[in-house]
């Protein structure tokens, strides 16, 4: 075959946590100037390799080889300084420091050990314009968007002599052009040499950039492709190893299958409803048994619009009326008390508490709604954890366990039990499915097709134009903070449209 | 400086509003405790007869060289998110020893190096615990506190006074100049603070430091060297207070275990209101310069005043402590 | 010595026994060091004074060493029974030592300025106006932190300092001696053989426990020092509650200042109190209840305070001289919290770990 030299080679790789085998006898081998994709559901154990490769976790067993040589890095930094640089999911940088410091710090320009501040700034300048970044180096990471400081880590990792290149999810929190952007600069680098190890959640994203994948499952490699040798369908087979069902659920469009909501009462109508900063007025009414989906870039105000109809943040502009009365939303509590439910996006930081178990993690608005004189009996909080557990296939089945040790999308259910036991009309949904694996995608998105069939209003917001085609009777486009147009979901409604109505600002094209 | 949204990332929801103050905001707690010291100061002139003599203000720095040095110290600890609490206690053993071994007629040039390593041993070690063994550095701390003034008493019960020569000389060595003077304890504390917010400024570690306070998780993942910085911190600020100590004792004269009780509160008292946020990442050596002055007028104010019983120090301080994390609070409010 | 090898978060009480046998369970309940250590300390003390399980009744009053240990104990486990709540919701009250000066010097004054200070009326009067003002004090923390939104160390630093002038002003800088039959019970008196203020003690544990985990007010202070965010979006009103925990925190404070001035039948402002916002906070720590909030637990407190006070007393019936009594405790909390570290314990069975886990090892990769 004539392969060339792996730069990279990781063989029969061993970790064990008290009570998982994170890793069992996985082989990785990465060649010089590809795009690796490595593929697997949450808890396959990709985290787990790429902590393994970069030295924050030491393994087991096993070896990894850099450009022939046998290493074992202790550390991030180690491994950097050996050429293996990674970004992260969640941006792992220091909102406090500039951005130039956050891109240069550790290896900062010194003359006889003082820092030259003025030549650190034009470099990273210069860094971030070749990945079409023109901003203020000089300012706090912290006064810039999500997706700004991914670019900045990206800029961070790629200015090393970098021989490996790991990219964890980078592309989570990108909206399109972002996303093309970061693809741009993957190929400039692959063409330079750069092995790029790619992990995404977005198959459509792997298809367009990786030329081979690794596959894991439970911790175990199932094999090695070349992209263009394996059709999606197998890919997703492999990945989940359990029948197709579930796949072909996900590709039903629930939301076209039911009957219009339009004629059923109101649960609540928005007018003029805004937040100066956040969104601009918007009128929104959703009915009973509606999925109204938000579809718009990030940024467009999506999560902004939830939180003005949950109470998370006050509105200055404009009221909203619920089954008919005003109301004014002064916070949470408010909302809840008119059974509306909101499931943050952010869910290790707003949504799950995480020392606490998954029993008390699902009573917990429940209980928090009925104050704290009236607990629910112990009893009673068992009983709810199960029937949720079973019925949303919570993994693993244990009421008591912490919900720090679950994977991103059971702890997404255990998030969703706690505002459906809570009965709410309106259950506002933001990003239910991002970094969570296929499988549960699914169950998620067949589950409020359910909801709503029984007749509880839902908002459902997502990154992924389809699914919010597949899962909303109604979608709401939003485009620089201002919801510019609202489109029903009918037979000749697909993304293209949408994406239409985005670019042209909701004008008719 | 920009005011533009430049054309290829046009959303970014955090950025677009107030940008443009953002580059001076970090700065305004500071400029805060300028303005409220330049009106104490602006009062005290007022309201005292002599108050406005420029000796009045140099003798603010005189008496607290010391703690001058100790909030040195302790702002390199809680700009990295930690505390300190054992710097009253190693300041006290420092003088105690120091006092005890020139009494024996060791020779200051031995004497003066070995009290400042034990400082930066004690310091050294509790970073230690704190970095490998995951213990709050409230609690590492408070055992090193434990652990120093208990040293202190063990090895003496009562103050003892310091007659070596050299430790004389610098206690009453002035430096004059056109009518005023300062001790030389002075210049070693601006020399200490030059030194530090060089290196907080300047330097790999010093930005480090700030790193670690703004996310420790991040820092260690873009492969700073957390656990040495953060060990680091805690050997400076127990070698700060040695040599705060070796200062104190120049002052006294003595060694005592009881001197510098509380002297932990001061300290953090100087660096909160040199607007260093207590969460760490974020604040300035000179807020903490600004802050031990704020605290050294408080003492002249009420010594000039006269009428005043020593306890009222502590019940202005908590004031001022009170109004400063007000208007600090107000201010971060106003800018966001 | 069979340690335990892993550095998994100790479990919680109640939570389902894993397999792996008695030993192992016990050796990683989280009180079981703390326990360790009592019974450690308790047991040498017999070296040192034979008759010191001994209790006998002595004019209707129990007499022995583990009643003066319990009797000394009183205002720490007070103390400590509301740093435990206020640390679970993620915060910290440095002011209790302040407050409980300030409220044995406005007690005592009040009494000294009685026409008839063995008046119960009268005392009970003092008593009551000295708890009101604790209650104000813990208001005025709870205001700063939960409305004000400062953090819980500086919004509490503030009290700490110049609550410590007040008592100094009350009392005018002098030490108030009261004589007063009425204030002396709740310090030095009994009820049925038992110590007035163990009572008192015993009974503010008892109901803080029940109230705490018979409501909901446990599980949602542990959410809100868990996740405040969190917790918000969840609907608890955090405010009210942290609110609550200052005041709550401040009326232990002020009774335990009330037993302590009564026990000595003074008040000083500059003295009463002093330091103890460190020993509370240790035996909080000690009972495994972390600083940075969320999973509490007031029984480990209690140990905690109890284990200090063995100590103190420790160190004067074994003949230490009295003034090491700090070095004494400073290697007592570095081996406790040492072994409730999990580093320390992965790194002392043979697992050389050089950083710290960036992550609790979990499942989830």
């Amino acid at each position: 075959m004539g392969q060339p030299v792996p730069v990279l080679e990781m063989t029969g790789i061993g970790k064990t946590f008290p009570g998982v085998v994170a890793l069992d006898d996985v082989d990785f081998r990465l060649l010089p100037g590809e795009v690796h994709a490595l593929m697997g559901e949450n808890g396959a154990g990709k985290s787990t390799l790429i902590k393994v490769l970069t030295g924050v976790y030491s393994n087991d067993a096993g070896e990894v080889r850099l450009a022939g040589e046998p290493v074992r890095f202790t550390g991030p930094l180690q491994a950097q300084r050996a050429g293996v640089s990674t970004v992260y999911q969640e941006v792992n940088l220091c909102p406090n420091l500039s951005v130039a410091e956050n891109i240069f710090i550790g290896r900062e320009p010194r003359r006889f050990g003082k820092i030259q501040w003025s030549r650190m700034r034009k470099r990273s300048a210069e860094l971030l314009r070749r990945l079409d970044l023109d901003i203020d180096v000089s300012a706090p990471l912290s006064t810039y968007s999500l997706a700004v400081q991914q670019m900045v880590a990206i800029a961070r990792a790629v200015d090393v002599s970098v021989k490996v290149l790991v990219l964890d999810e980078p592309t989570s929190s990108l909206d399109t052009s972002e996303v093309d952007q970061l693809f741009r600069v993957i190929r400039r680098l692959s063409d330079d040499g750069v092995a790029i190890l790619f992990v995404s959640h977005f198959l459509d994203q792997v298809y367009e950039i990786a030329d081979r994948m690794t596959v894991l499952r439970n911790g175990r490699r199932i094999g090695e492709y070349r992209t263009a040798e394996l059709p999606q369908m197998d890919l997703v087979s492999k990945m989940i190893g359990k029948e197709l069902e579930t796949l072909e659920q996900l590709e039903e469009r629930t939301g076209r299958t039911h009957d219009r909501a339009r004629d059923a009462p109101v649960v609540i109508q928005a007018e003029g409803l805004g937040r100066v900063g956040a969104i601009e007025p918007f009128d929104l009414t959703i009915h009973e048994g509606e999925v109204v989906g938000l579809a718009g870039l990030l940024g467009s105000g999506r999560t902004e619009l939830a939180r003005l109809l949950f109470g998370a943040d006050r509105a200055d502009h404009g009221g909203v009326q619920i089954g008919g009365r005003p109301v004014t939303l002064r916070g949470p509590r408010t909302a809840m008390r008119h059974r509306i439910a909101f499931s943050s996006e952010n869910r290790r930081a707003e949504g799950l508490v995480e020392d606490l178990s998954v029993r008390e993690n699902i009573v917990l608005a429940l209980q928090a709604s009925r104050g704290w004189l009236r607990p629910i009996s112990r009893r009673r909080q068992e009983e709810l954890a199960d029937k949720y557990i079973k019925a949303l296939h919570i993994r693993p089945a244990d009421p008591e366990r912490p919900v720090r040790n679950l994977s991103g999308g059971n702890q997404q259910k255990v998030l969703l039990a706690r505002w459906l036991i809570t009965e709410p009309r309106l259950l506002i949904v933001d990003e239910p499915t991002r970094g969570i694996d296929v499988g549960a995608k699914a169950e998620i998105q067949r589950l409020l097709a359910e909801l709503s069939g029984g007749g509880m209003a839902v908002l459902f917001i997502s990154a992924e134009l389809e699914e919010v085609l597949r899962v909303s009777h109604t979608v709401a486009v939003l485009r620089d903070r201002r919801l510019i147009q609202q489109i029903d979901n009918d037979a000749d409604l697909d993304a293209d449209r949408v994406m239409q109505a985005i670019a042209s600002g909701g004008q008719p094209a | 400086m920009i005011t533009d949204t430049p054309a290829p990332v046009q959303n970014r929801p955090v950025a677009t509003k107030g940008r443009v103050y953002r580059p001076n905001q970090r700065h305004i707690p500071v400029l805060a405790t300028l303005a409220l010291l330049a009106l104490m100061y602006g009062l005290g002139v007022a309201n005292y007869e002599g108050f406005s003599d420029t000796q009045v203000l140099l003798n603010i720095f005189v008496d607290n060289a010391f703690l001058l040095v100790v909030a040195v110290g302790m702002t390199f600890v809680i700009l990295t998110g930690g505390i300190d609490l054992s710097v009253g206690a190693v300041v006290a053993l420092t003088t105690v020893v120091a006092a005890t071994l020139l009494g024996k007629d060791w020779p200051p040039g031995v004497v003066l190096p070995l009290v400042l390593l034990i400082g930066t041993t004690i310091g050294l070690a509790m970073g230690c615990i704190i970095h490998f063994f995951e213990i709050p550095p409230f609690i590492a701390t408070l055992a090193g506190m434990f652990l120093a003034r208990g040293l202190c008493h063990l090895i003496s019960k009562e103050a003892i006074p310091i007659t070596d020569g050299f430790w004389t000389s610098m206690a009453q060595e002035r430096l004059r100049f056109g009518g005023f003077f300062i001790s030389l304890s002075v210049v070693i504390a601006v020399v200490v603070v030059l030194i530090a917010a060089f290196v907080l400024a300047y330097t790999r570690i010093g930005r480090n430091v700030y790193a670690i306070g703004g996310n420790a998780q991040s820092a260690l993942l873009m492969g700073l060297p957390v656990g040495r910085t953060r060990i680091s911190v805690y050997a400076i600020s127990g070698f700060c207070s040695a040599l705060g100590g070796v200062l104190l004792s120049f002052y006294m004269l003595s060694g005592d275990p009881l001197h510098a009780q509380g002297l932990e509160l001061d300290a953090i008292a100087a660096v909160v209101i040199g607007g260093t946020l207590l969460s760490g990442g974020s604040g300035f050596l000179f807020g903490t310069v600004l802050g031990v002055l704020v605290l050294g007028l408080i003492q002249t104010i009420i010594t000039f005043q006269g009428t005043l019983s020593s306890w009222w120090t502590r019940i202005v301080i908590g004031g001022l402590l009170f109004a400063f994390v007000l208007l600090q609070r107000l201010v971060t409010r106003r800018a966001r | 010595m069979t340690q335990p090898t892993v550095s998994e978060r100790s479990a919680p009480p109640d939570q389902t026994p894993e397999k792996r046998g008695m030993m192992r369970t016990v050796l990683r309940h989280r009180l079981f060091w703390p326990a360790a250590v009592l019974v450690l300390l308790l047991v040498g003390n017999v070296f040192f004074t034979p008759s010191f399980f001994s209790i006998r009744l002595q004019d209707g009053h129990l007499y022995g060493s583990l009643i003066d240990i319990l009797r000394a104990s009183t205002p720490l486990i007070l103390v400590g029974l509301g740093m435990t709540l206020v640390i679970a919701t993620g915060g910290i009250d440095l002011s209790v030592g302040s407050v409980m000066a300030i409220a044995g010097a406005v007690a005592c004054l009040r009494i000294s300025d009685l026409p008839d200070p063995n008046s119960v009326g009268g005392v009970l009067a003092a008593v009551g106006f000295a708890l009101l003002l604790a209650l104000v004090l813990g208001l005025w923390n709870g205001l700063l932190v939960a409305v004000g939104g400062i953090q819980p160390i500086i919004a509490t630093l503030i009290l700490m300092v110049a609550g410590r002038g007040l008592a100094q002003l009350i009392t005018d800088g002098q030490i108030i001696n009261v004589r007063s039959d009425p204030y002396r019970v709740i310090g030095a008196g009994y009820v049925l053989t038992v110590p007035v203020s163990v009572i008192i003690a015993g009974l503010f544990v008892a109901a803080a426990a029940l109230l705490v985990r018979r409501s909901a007010l446990g599980l949602l202070l542990e959410s809100v020092g868990g996740s405040p965010a969190a917790s918000r979006l969840a609907g608890i009103q955090a405010r009210t509650l942290i609110l609550t925990v200052y005041v709550f925190a401040a009326l232990c404070a002020g009774i335990a200042g009330l037993i302590f001035s009564s026990n000595v039948s003074s008040a000083d402002g500059n003295n009463t109190g002093n330091l103890i916002e460190l020993d509370a906070i240790l035996a909080v720590v000690i009972g495994g209840t972390a600083l940075t909030g969320g999973r509490f637990s007031i029984a480990g407190t209690v140990l905690g305070a109890v284990i200090i006070n063995t100590l103190n007393i420790t160190v004067y019936t074994v003949g230490i001289p009295s003034n090491v009594t700090l070095l004494f405790k400073a290697v007592v909390v570095v081996v406790l919290c040492l072994l409730q570290s999990p580093s320390f314990r992965a790194w002392a069975s043979g697992v050389k770990r050089l950083l710290p886990t960036p992550s609790r090892a979990g499942g989830a990769a």
